[in-house]
């Protein structure tokens, strides 16, 4: 219980570059548990790349990041559950392949209610995953990751590319499966469709944070929806 | 129940708000045990740390209270929540009246059209 005493997320300083360009400009972020958080910008604006970092799929050119008190490493990627923003999964493994990877890769894996909710999605465990549309398959992989019992859920665009009610479903599932003790931080630019399932947003820039805030905090002190104010925060 | 939220107010005021409708319509009953905060945040499709805050709100207010362990109740004081639909009704009233006031009509002719309609 000692790692509860850390925030889940603490960046101080990070800055991150591919070649001339930099991605991340000294940012610095603090997120505490128990907190569904939107992490909200233009394309471009380094959603992605802090992700990886979190992730410990890319290493910073400077700065500090934690993670529940952690350096990115493989003890940190026992407690992150990440779903990337696009498809990486074999394309020719079976439903019960899936669930043996994912139990053979991830202690925390809780494979019995992975497997009730793609039932409840009328998946057959002989269904492989080339053979199911681009709405299932973001579906099963958003499953996957949301059955790790972990502290930080890492969700790279969930909700891009899907139609309404995939979208209803997978909110629905991200709402289900949190736990007070871990935090979801999900970037999306599909900000009206899940206003009310944040609880707090951040605003990335130009690789910085211009706004950490809560969403009624928002709405109270702007009189409008956190999506009106990214709309005009970033009006092109 | 039915959800409905608009832009440009707190989502959790909104709650408020609709929860206290449910109450006053007696979709909730006096004594009425709610469903749990993370199945009414579903229902609702909202944060259900949102959902707790409306919930403690109108415990505040002394429209529900929780029984330890047991779950959260509506108020068995069925005069308070008879009292919070007639504030609710009296507001609307009012709102109707002073929109019939811009429309430019008087105290006489509101009353002749509501009672043909």
């Amino acid at each position: 219980m000692m790692e509860q005493q850390y925030p889940i997320i603490e960046c101080s300083s990070v800055t991150k570059r591919y070649g001339s360009r930099t991605a991340l400009n000294g940012l610095n972020l603090t997120l505490n548990r128990g907190r569904i958080v939107g992490l909200l910008g233009p394309n471009g604006s380094g959603k992605t790349t802090l992700i990886k970092l979190l992730a410990g799929l890319l290493v910073p050119e400077s700065g500090n990041i934690r993670v529940s008190g952690m350096p990115p490493s493989v003890e940190t990627k026992k407690i992150v559950s990440y779903l990337p923003d696009k498809d990486y999964l074999n394309d020719w493994m079976k439903v019960t392949d899936l669930l043996a990877f994912f139990a053979d890769f991830y202690a925390d894996f809780d494979r019995q209610k992975a497997l009730e909710m793609m039932q409840r999605l009328g998946l057959n465990p002989e269904d492989r995953l080339r053979s199911m549309s681009k709405g299932t398959r973001e579906k099963v992989q958003l499953i996957l990751v949301m059955s790790r019992n972990a502290e930080l859920y890492l969700l790279d665009e969930p909700i891009g590319g899907v139609d309404p009610a995939a979208r209803d479903y997978i909110l629905n599932t991200i709402i289900t499966n949190y736990s007070e003790n871990a935090a979801v931080l999900l970037s999306t630019h599909l900000i009206y469709d899940i206003e009310r399932v944040l609880e707090e947003v951040v605003f990335i820039s130009n690789g910085q944070v211009m706004l950490q805030s809560s969403v009624d905090e928002i709405r109270e002190q702007q009189g409008k929806s956190v999506d009106g104010l990214f709309r005009e925060v970033f009006r092109c | 129940m039915k959800w409905a939220f608009t832009t440009d107010r707190p989502i959790y005021a909104q709650l408020v708000e609709q929860m206290t409708f449910a109450v006053v319509s007696g979709e909730y009953r006096a004594g009425d045990k709610l469903p749990s905060v993370r199945d009414l945040a579903q229902e609702a499709a909202v944060n259900p740390n949102t959902m707790q805050k409306a919930l403690a709100e109108m415990e505040r207010q002394g429209m529900l209270y929780t029984q330890r362990t047991a779950g959260r109740y509506v108020t068995e004081d069925v005069a308070m929540i008879q009292q919070i639909k007639t504030k609710l009704a009296e507001q609307q009233v009012a709102d109707f009246l002073a929109q019939m006031g811009k429309i430019g009509l008087t105290k006489d002719e509101i009353i002749a059209l509501i009672q043909q309609s």
